[in-house]
């Protein structure tokens, strides 16, 4: 085995610069909790290793003036699920990411790193992508924003160039009469990696209608998926039984899942519809919470 | 390329070490600093068996790399008693009997503790959840959980 060359920058620049110089494959280092198990799994093999951690970007929660928050691309789950405030604001997204592995992979487990891993299956994403998230890129030509869902484009891949790593992630205020959640079905009570995921953020007005909803499906298709249809299905509703079914039609509509031993394609098919009137029921109930 | 020079805190005492870019925190305690106390089960994040606190965190230390570990907080399961006192979690594990073969409860323990750092009244449920990531392949669990939940008992009541 080649010797890994070890970097800690500790500003984006340096970081950039090392990505872009690196002779073979540079991998960025945040918890750590996908590319050590890779390692070792001898399933890549770096010439270098960045951790971006001396980066105080990538380790700062800071919620903002205007109610939104800013998240370092290698905050830990534990981290945030310290904090009152994010954890009051977006339950669901702090859900997302608190599902990952275990008390000590918590401990470790960034944002950035479970949406670069690029898995269907990563349980902070569908979370993300239904609150609105974006990502803050840094690369050789500059800064770009994109939206979360934009991120990974197959299994294992994202739309990051070379030179390009994940610095941030962009958290909206959560909006007056807001509501967030994510459910995940998996065959144990933990630890485990999702057969569906689904993530909600509504908001209702004060007669209780909805007046927006995005809704995400994770682990049903090579990427988490946009259910626009399902967002549809309920605006402008009360959530009456007519509204539900026709959000659990749009979601099973749109799930084109593998078979494999976690679920068949049928019942990954029929859960998503599950999992979408549930999340979205509890996000209904968080939206009435003042 | 050159191993890392690493300064770090191990159980409040200053410690050095080299190691490769490869080299995880386990590997670097077990065999750059001979504390084998924290076991390695499967090397991948899951069984808890090498659980030790960076920087007040509970982690895998076969998820961190040796070389990210420089200036930092290392807390071991060596630590763990004061001198030839033993943490109350370590008497009462001996004393219910909360293990079989014993080579998760380094990391039980570590994870306990962490555990009733935060909360001194943990719930059954809490404390399952809280182990979760703790393996023990001798079916022990509900001794290691009762053993716990007993500790945390005692320490509120000693606290008192």
């Amino acid at each position: 085995m080649e010797s890994i060359e070890f970097e800690k920058p500790e500003t984006v620049d340096q970081a950039v610069a090392l990505l872009q110089g690196a002779s073979g494959n540079a991998k960025i280092l945040a918890g750590g909790t996908d590319l050590l198990v890779q390692l070792r799994a001898q399933m890549l093999e770096p010439s270098v290793i960045i951790d971006i951690k001396h980066i105080e970007e990538t380790r700062k929660l800071t919620k903002n003036s205007d109610g939104s928050y800013t998240i370092g691309a290698a905050v830990a789950g534990a981290e945030a699920g310290d904090r009152d405030d994010i954890t009051k604001d977006w339950p669901g997204v702090i859900e997302g990411w608190e599902l990952i592995g275990s008390t000590q992979v918590q401990g470790r487990a960034s944002l950035g790193g479970n949406l670069c891993n690029a898995s269907p299956a990563g349980d902070s994403v569908p979370a993300m992508v239904a609150a609105g998230m974006t990502v803050n890129i840094a690369g050789p030509n500059g800064r770009r924003t994109i939206p979360v869902e934009d991120v990974t484009v197959a299994p294992g891949r994202t739309c990051l160039e070379k030179g390009e790593f994940v610095v941030s992630f962009n958290l909206p205020a959560r909006p007056a009469g807001g509501g967030d959640a994510y459910l995940r079905l998996i065959p144990r009570t933990e630890m485990d990696i999702a057969v569906v995921g689904c993530g909600v953020a509504i908001t209702l007005d004060d007669a209780g209608v909805v007046k927006t909803a995005k809704i995400s499906l994770g682990a049903v298709a090579a990427t988490v998926l946009v259910v626009e249809d399902a967002a549809k299905a309920i605006i402008g509703t009360k959530l009456d039984a007519d509204a539900m079914s026709a959000l659990d039609a749009a979601c099973q509509a749109a799930c084109k899942p593998i078979d494999d031993k976690r679920g068949t394609i049928e019942y990954r098919t029929k859960i998503a519809g599950v999992l979408a009137r549930r999340a979205v029921t509890i996000a209904a109930e968080r939206a009435g919470e003042k | 390329m050159a191993k890392h020079h690493i300064t770090a805190t191990l159980n409040g005492e200053p410690v050095e070490f080299l190691c490769s870019t490869r080299q995880t925190l386990l590997d670097v305690l077990r065999d750059e600093l001979n504390m084998t106390g924290s076991k390695e089960g499967c090397a991948s994040g899951d069984c808890g068996a090498c659980s030790v606190m960076v920087d007040d965190r509970l982690v895998c230390s076969c998820l961190v790399l040796g070389a990210e570990c420089d200036n930092k907080k290392i807390e071991s399961i060596e630590g763990m008693a004061d001198g030839e006192k033993l943490h109350p979690l370590q008497t009462k594990f001996l004393e219910e009997a909360a293990l079989q073969c014993g080579i998760c409860t380094p990391g039980v323990l570590v994870a306990a503790k962490a555990l009733l750092e935060r909360n001194n009244n943990p719930t059954e449920t809490e404390v399952r959840y809280w182990l979760a990531g703790n393996l023990c392949r001798c079916t022990g669990y509900d001794k290691i959980v009762r053993a716990v939940m007993n500790t945390a008992a005692d320490m509120r009541e000693n606290a008192k």
